[in-house]
C-alpha cells in the first residue's frame, strides 16, 4: 500500500447522499480481473450528463472528493476504491462512510475523512464558488485545512501508523503467527470443515 | 455484567488482543466467488503465499452465470474470463470449487447454509456485502473486501474494530400475509440506510423466534442495507432442526457437544446493548420500496411520499431525485404503479420456501400481458427440489420462465437485465440505481407481493388477487 501522509489539492464537490458503490463502479465493471483500469467506469451513469460536476473542465484533476452523507453504501466492492485511486483521487471527505467502503480505503491508501457535515457545507460552498481552491488533508496533523477551514478529524491510531507508512496487513499478522497456530490447536473439533480430510 | 450474543461469538474468535490495535479474529468459514477473488488470489502469488486453511475455504460461481444455455460456452468473454479465472485459481491454490453445472452450485449465500457449513457461533466472511445472511444461524457474518479476501486467504484470521451492539425487537406476530421481507423492509426504512452503520444487529422478540431459518435469512441478508455489516438471530430449536443431518453438520458426539455450545449462544438478560429499536409486529403489512435506496419503502397501501414532506435537507433532495429517477409523482398510490418484470430469486428470496410461496399464488393464473417475469432458485438444488415439487410446471404454465441458478437480475451481472426504464417488482435487496441494468426502475417486494404484482401487472399483494378474484366470475 502506498504511504499517506499529506495531501493538497483542488476538489469535486458531489453534493449527493447515500451514493453506494453501484453509482461508483456499476457491476459490469466488476468482471475485471485487475485492480487497474477502473477510471472510466467511475460515476459512469452521471457522467453521461456533460453538465455532471466530474464532467466540468474546472474540475480536470482534481483529487479530494466532497460528498453527502452515507458515501459508499452497498456492495463491498472494493472495486470502487480502486476506481476512485485509478480516476486520480487520494482522498474522499464525507459526514458519514459505509463501514466495508471505508475498511476498503483505508487498505488501499484512499484517506476517507469524516468531517462534520457544517464543514463539509463550508467545503461545498468554498470549493462551488471558486474551483481552484485548494484542500489539504493532513494525516501527520490529522488535519482538513482549506480558505477559510481549519477541522480536525479522528482516525483510530492503529489505521493511521499503517497509513503513514504505508503498511501491509497481511504481514502484519504474519508476525504473530504463532497466535493463530495456538488458536487453530485449540478448535472445537465440531467445526465444519469444506474439505473431508 | 452479561453479555450480548455479538459478544459472546466474537470473544470466542479472538486470536490475539493488545492495545491500541485491533483484536484479530479467526474465520471459521471463509467463501469465495468469481467477481471479488481474482485480485486477492494474485496478492497470494505476488507474495508467494498459500491459502492457510483451505479445509475452511470453499468457492461458488454465481454473479456472472448464465441462467439459460448452461451446458454451452458462456457467450459473454469477459465473464468467461473471470469465470475461468476463478477455476485456475482453486486449481493452482486447492479450493474446493462448485462451478457452474455442479450440483452444488449456487449463489454462494444459498450454498453455504444448505450444506449446512453455516452453524451457530462461527465467523463467516466472503467479499460479498450480503454475508450478513449467514448471522440467521447466530454466527458473526460479515462481508469484506478483496484486501481482505486475501488477508484471510492467507491468514484465515481478521484485524477488526470491535462492533457496537444493536437490538432490534420485534414483539407479537406478523399478520397474516406479512413476511420476512415486509419486516426487514420496515425496519431499513425506519432507521434508514445508516442508522446500523457500525452496529451488529440482532433481530429478537417473538415474530423472529416464529420465523423459519429460510425466513430468518432474508432479515438477517438485508442488515447490510440499514448500514449494518453484519445481523444475528440467535439459535433455537428451529435452527438445530434445519442444520441435523446436512451434509457438513455434526454427527454423533461431535452433534452434542455442538448443540451444549450452541445453546448458551444468547444474549444474557443483564446484557446490555449500544442502542435498542423496538417493533411491534402488528402494526405491519406488506411494504414495497418507491425509490433508489433500500431505505425509501413505505406500505403498500401507501402512496408516493411528497419529498417536501422531509424535514432533513438532505433526504429531501435524495427523494426529489429517487422520484425522479424512478419517473413517479409524489401522491401517486403505490398500487398504481405498473410493472414491465417481476423477478423472484436471489440471496435475500431465492430459496425453496420463496418459490413455494410464489408458486401458491401464481398457480392457476397467468402473468399478466405485457409483463416477464423470471422466476431463478438461489441454487442449483432449490432448482432441483423445485422440479421435485412440480413448481416450475406451475410457473411455466402461468407463463413466467424458468431458469437455472445464479444472481441473475439481482445486479445484471450477466443477461438477465432490464432495459432502460424499464420497471421491476423485485424480490433481491437493491433498488439503486441501474442496479437491475442501465436506466432500470427497480421495486422491492417480498416474493409474495411479486407473484400478485406479476398477476395483475401492477405492484399488488395477494390480497388485492383475492379482491380481483371476486370481481372477475370463476374459471376466467
Amino acid at each position: 500500500m502506498e504511504a499517506f501522509t499529506t495531501h493538497t489539492g483542488r476538489a469535486v464537490p458531489l453534493r449527493r447522499s447515500n451514493v453506494d458503490t453501484d453509482q461508483i463502479i456499476p457491476a459490469h465493471w466488476l468482471k475485471k480481473v485487475t485492480r487497474d483500469g477502473f477510471e472510466d467506469g467511475l460515476f459512469e451513469a452521471w457522467r453521461k450528463d456533460p453538465e455532471f460536476v466530474l464532467n466540468r473542465p474546472e474540475r480536470e484533476g482534481a483529487t479530494v472528493l466532497v460528498a453527502g452523507p452515507d458515501f459508499g453504501t452497498g456492495s463491498s466492492r472494493e472495486h470502487a476504491v480502486w476506481a476512485l485511486q485509478n480516476y486520480g483521487f487520494k482522498a474522499v471527505i464525507s459526514s458519514r462512510f459505509a463501514d466495508i467502503f471505508r475498511g476498503n480505503s483505508l487498505k488501499n491508501g484512499l484517506l476517507t475523512v469524516v468531517l462534520d457535515q457544517k464543514i463539509v457545507d463550508a467545503l461545498w460552498e468554498l470549493t462551488e464558488a471558486d474551483p481552484t481552491a485548494g484542500i489539504t488533508v493532513d494525516l501527520q496533523a490529522r488535519e482538513v485545512r482549506a480558505e477559510g477551514v481549519t477541522a480536525s478529524f479522528e482516525l483510530d491510531e492503529n489505521s493511521r501508523w499503517r497509513l503513514l507508512n504505508g503498511l501491509d496487513d497481511i504481514s502484519i499478522t504474519l508476525q504473530n503467527e504463532a497466535d493463530i497456530a495456538t488458536y487453530e490447536a485449540k478448535r472445537p473439533s465440531f467445526k465444519p470443515r469444506t474439505l473431508t480430510a | 455484567m452479561g453479555r450480548t450474543l455479538a459478544e459472546k461469538v466474537w470473544d470466542d474468535h479472538v486470536v490475539r488482543r493488545a492495545e491500541g490495535e485491533p483484536d484479530l479474529l479467526f474465520i471459521d468459514l471463509h467463501l469465495l466467488h468469481e467477481v471479488t477473488s481474482p485480485q486477492a488470489f494474485d496478492g497470494l502469488r505476488k507474495n508467494g503465499r498459500p491459502v492457510r486453511r483451505l479445509d475452511l475455504t470453499i468457492a461458488t460461481e454465481d454473479h456472472n452465470t448464465p441462467t439459460l444455455d448452461i451446458d454451452k460456452p458462456i457467450a459473454d468473454p469477459v465473464s468467461r474470463v473471470q469465470l475461468e479465472t476463478l477455476r485456475k485459481n482453486c486449481a493452482e491454490f486447492g479450493v474446493r470449487l462448485h462451478q457452474l453445472g455442479d450440483v452444488e452450485q449456487g449463489v454462494v449465500h444459498v450454498v453455504g447454509p444448505q450444506l449446512g457449513l453455516t452453524q451457530p457461533g462461527m465467523t463467516v466472511v466472503c467479499g460479498d456485502s450480503h454475508t450478513s445472511t449467514h448471522g440467521a444461524f447466530g454466527g458473526l457474518a460479515f462481508g469484506i473486501g478483496t484486501s481482505q479476501v486475501e488477508h484471510v486467504l492467507a491468514t484465515q484470521t481478521l484485524p477488526m474494530a470491535r462492533p457496537k451492539t444493536m437490538a432490534i425487537t420485534v414483539n407479537g406476530a406478523l399478520p397474516d400475509g406479512v413476511t420476512a421481507k415486509d419486516l426487514i423492509l420496515a425496519i431499513i426504512a425506519r432507521i434508514g440506510t445508516g442508522g446500523g452503520q457500525g452496529y451488529v444487529l440482532e433481530y429478537r422478540g417473538e415474530a423472529i423466534e416464529k420465523l423459519s431459518m429460510e425466513a430468518r435469512m432474508t432479515i438477517c441478508n438485508m442488515s447490510i442495507e440499514a448500514g449494518a455489516r453484519a445481523g444475528m438471530i440467535a439459535p433455537d430449536e428451529t435452527t438445530f432442526a434445519y442444520l441435523e443431518g446436512r451434509p457438513h453438520a455434526p454427527k454423533g458426539e461431535d452433534w452434542d457437544a455442538a448443540v451444549a455450545y450452541w445453546k448458551t449462544l444468547r444474549s444474557d438478560d443483564d446484557a446490555e446493548f449500544d442502542a435498542e429499536v423496538v417493533i411491534e409486529a402488528a402494526e405491519l403489512s406488506p411494504f414495497v420500496t418507491w425509490g433508489t435506496n433500500p431505505g425509501q419503502g413505505a406500505p403498500l397501501s401507501a402512496a408516493v411520499p411528497d419529498p417536501a414532506s422531509y424535514e432533513d435537507a438532505s433526504e429531501r433532495l435524495a427523494a426529489e431525485k429517487a422520484l425522479e429517477y424512478m419517473g413517479l409523482e409524489a401522491g401517486q398510490e403505490l398500487r398504481s404503479i405498473n410493472v414491465d418484470t417481476v423477478f423472484v430469486g436471489s440471496c435475500t428470496n431465492g430459496r425453496i420456501e420463496d418459490l413455494r410461496a410464489v408458486a401458491d399464488i401464481i398457480k392457476g393464473r397467468k402473468v399478466a400481458d405485457g409483463v416477464r417475469m423470471l422466476v431463478v432458485p438461489g441454487s442449483a438444488r432449490v432448482g432441483l427440489q423445485a422440479v421435485s415439487e412440480g413448481l416450475d410446471v406451475v410457473f411455466k404454465e402461468a407463463g413466467a420462465e424458468w431458469r437455472h441458478a445464479g444472481c441473475s437480475m439481482c445486479l445484471g451481472m450477466n443477461p438477465d437485465q432490464l432495459a432502460p426504464g424499464e420497471r421491476s417488482a423485485s424480490t433481491s435487496n437493491r433498488n439503486f440505481e441501474g442496479r437491475q441494468g442501465k436506466g432500470g426502475r427497480t421495486h422491492l417486494v417480498s416474493p409474495q407481493v411479486a407473484a400478485a404484482t406479476a398477476v395483475l401487472g401492477h405492484l399488488a399483494s395477494p390480497a388485492d388477487l383475492a379482491d380481483a378474484d371476486a370481481r372477475t366470475p370463476a374459471g376466467v
